[in-house]
């Protein structure tokens, strides 16, 4: 198993308030799957997403990632394992708009000391992956919605991540463009990767084995596609 | 994280913003254009003072009436007894570690004459005895120096530096031929080799007479500078000693009183000129650490709106595995490379203006090494003092809020 959720409880402080954002959520993800996290603004959908990124630590419960302990882990630990294990891509792409593409790449690969001649094969690698080998020496501000995407897809993929977490990955994009990108991520999917994506779009969902419905901060449905 | 990837961010982020980057600088580059222009000129100095004293004769010292360096008031100095040729034949006579003494004296703003020629009225007079040549380290190119004989004859004959023959002699030998200063003929016997020039001033433009001569046409009571030779290094301060208690004696001060008189030799030169600059280099260097503590504070406004605008990089950086500490050090080597940049420009700055003022000014330049090393310490230092605040600012960041950040 890949991922286990046990008991996991997300409390935030908003002024005086406690705001339950997560209450006890269990769920396991296994190697392999394409799963969709899907809910209404406010069901708690990011906060899941920040916790199986590793961004962040549950009030409670267990989080167990390729048997690992995640959710008593310190800062650097979590560092480390989101550089090993997971794998981000955002609605807004968060490139560094100052670098190159290649660079862009090479970032994951810089922060666990990849020797730089690796570290550029790698990356380059990554990149024809996605088909943008001949755009590696651009900057984002250089590259259209799309490209830049799959920019950050190469980014992810880079270092062989246990999981990717696309996060609305096709919200900035028009629909064509949405569903090239779809269409990568069903060729990870086919390649052996894990996949977690969050959207609230059900046709988007619909690429994925599984789907996985919150509310309130809850599980509501958890179904095959 | 590797160094290079800081470094490479670093650049990039000064080169993107080089304006603002060129003004957090400016207090960096202005306080250390001053030290860096400031030593390179008291160094200069140094450099040439040393390499004059070498010149001068082995185990010599000087007696004379006022101090080497005078700083302040002069009249306790101007009411002393004259330093006459009686006491320098004393101490010849009675200090038994004393080879040769050299009374001399000297007048500036001489003008001679040969012919219809005249030189520039910039010459500089010097009575002298024989020693006088070895202990200044002068050699006589063509002809001979100023012998005991002349001295003892008063005669009519004087050595003269490289650029009186030039402005009196361009097409002749002036050896044996006449020239007139200050209205009597005296007889070229010798001309010195070249000297080049000193603070400036040239070391060529030179009339040396014997001191006996020199004493008949401009008075006896001058008074002089005695050189004095010890016998060997060894022997420096004993001979010191003897010459001291000759001249009390001679001179009458009683046992209570200090000396009326000043002893000096190239060490106590060298060692006079380091006390005074030494005053200078530490008020130089407080004051630019002053300018360096306000340029600190101006890179940590800087860098604490860097790090504000950048919030989002950070949030990336952070998502996809940079540890606090690579933050935390791209931040630190941000600003200390920023002042250092500062500190770069200003050492190249500092260094321009010397050499300008080297080139267009009798003042000598230096390159301070050891001050181009302390201004990057510092520099360095600056930067990272006032880099901990907002590099540990940034890398305290929570990832999740700064990816949100817009």
């Amino acid at each position: 198993m890949l991922i286990d959720l046990k008991g996991i409880v997300k409390d935030y402080q908003v002024g005086l308030e406690k705001v339950h954002a997560l209450c006890t959520i269990d769920l396991q993800i296994n190697k392999g799957e394409y799963v969709a996290i899907m809910g209404p603004s406010g069901s708690g959908k990011s906060t899941l997403m920040n916790i199986l990124g590793c961004l962040d630590t549950p009030t409670a419960g267990i989080y167990k990632l390729n048997n690992a302990q995640v959710s008593t882990m310190n800062d650097d630990e979590l560092a480390e394992i989101r550089n090993r294990e997971i794998g981000f891509v955002f609605q807004t792409f968060n490139l560094l708009p100052r670098a190159t593409a290649l660079h862009n790449v090479e970032l994951p690969l810089i922060y666990n000391g990849t020797p730089a001649a690796q570290r550029r094969e790698m990356a380059e690698k990554s990149l024809e992956k996605v088909g943008l080998k001949d755009r590696m020496n651009h900057r984002p501000n250089e590259l259209s919605g799309g490209q830049r995407q799959r920019v950050a897809i190469a980014r992810a993929l880079v270092n062989n991540p246990s999981i990717i977490l696309a996060d609305e990955p096709t919200g900035n994009l028009d629909t064509r463009t949405g569903d090239e990108i779809m269409e990568i991520c069903e060729d990870l999917h086919d390649a052996g990767n894990t996949i977690i994506l969050v959207t609230h779009e059900e046709y988007i969902a619909e690429h994925s084995d599984r789907i996985i419905r919150l509310r309130d901060g809850m599980v509501e449905r958890d179904e095959a596609a | 994280m590797q160094i290079g990837e800081s470094i490479f961010i670093a650049v990039d982020v000064i080169r993107s913003h080089k304006m603002r980057s060129f003004l957090t600088l400016l207090g960096v580059i202005i306080g250390v254009t001053a030290i860096i222009g400031m030593q390179s000129l008291i160094d200069g100095f140094q450099k040439n003072l040393e390499s004059e004293l070498e010149q001068l004769g082995t185990n010599v010292f000087y007696v004379n009436k006022y101090p080497a360096i005078q700083m302040g008031d002069d009249e306790e100095y101007r009411n002393r007894k004259d330093i006459t040729l009686k006491e320098a034949v004393a101490i010849e006579q009675y200090c038994p570690s004393v080879v040769q003494v050299g009374p001399e004296d000297g007048q500036f703003g001489i003008t001679a004459k040969y012919k219809d020629r005249k030189t520039s009225p910039t010459n500089y007079l010097v009575a002298a005895f024989p020693a006088y040549f070895p202990n200044n380290g002068l050699f006589v190119a063509e002809g001979r120096a100023i012998t005991e004989v002349d001295v003892d004859n008063n005669r009519q004959v004087v050595v003269v530096g490289i650029n009186v023959v030039e402005e009196l002699f361009p097409y002749q030998d002036p050896i044996g031929e006449d020239i007139i200063f200050d209205g009597h003929r005296y007889q070229v016997i010798g001309v010195l080799e070249e000297q080049g020039s000193m603070f400036g001033q040239s070391q060529d433009d030179i009339l040396i007479i014997p001191l006996t001569t020199f004493q008949k046409y401009y008075g006896r009571n001058r008074s002089l500078t005695i050189a004095v030779q010890a016998r060997s290094p060894e022997l420096m301060e004993t001979a010191q000693e003897e010459v001291i208690g000759v001249l009390r004696t001679v001179r009458k001060v009683p046992l209570d009183e200090p000396n009326d008189f000043e002893i000096f030799s190239s060490e106590t030169l060298m060692e006079t000129f380091n006390d005074m600059t030494r005053m200078i280099r530490i008020g130089a260097i407080v004051i630019v650490s002053f300018a360096l503590l306000v340029a600190g504070i101006g890179i940590m406004n800087i860098m604490l709106v860097s790090v504000r605008e950048r919030t989002r990089e950070i949030g990336i950086r952070l998502a996809i595995g940079a540890k606090r500490r690579d933050i935390l050090f791209q931040f630190l080597v941000e600003a200390i490379l920023l002042s250092n940049i500062g500190g770069i420009i200003g050492i190249l700055i500092g260094i321009g203006i010397s050499q300008l003022v080297a080139l267009i000014s009798p003042i000598p330049s230096a390159i301070p090494v050891g001050m181009i090393v302390i201004g990057f310490v510092f520099c360095s230092l600056v930067g990272l003092i006032f880099g901990v605040y907002p590099a540990n600012k940034a890398s305290k960041m929570d990832p999740i809020e700064a990816l949100r950040y817009e």
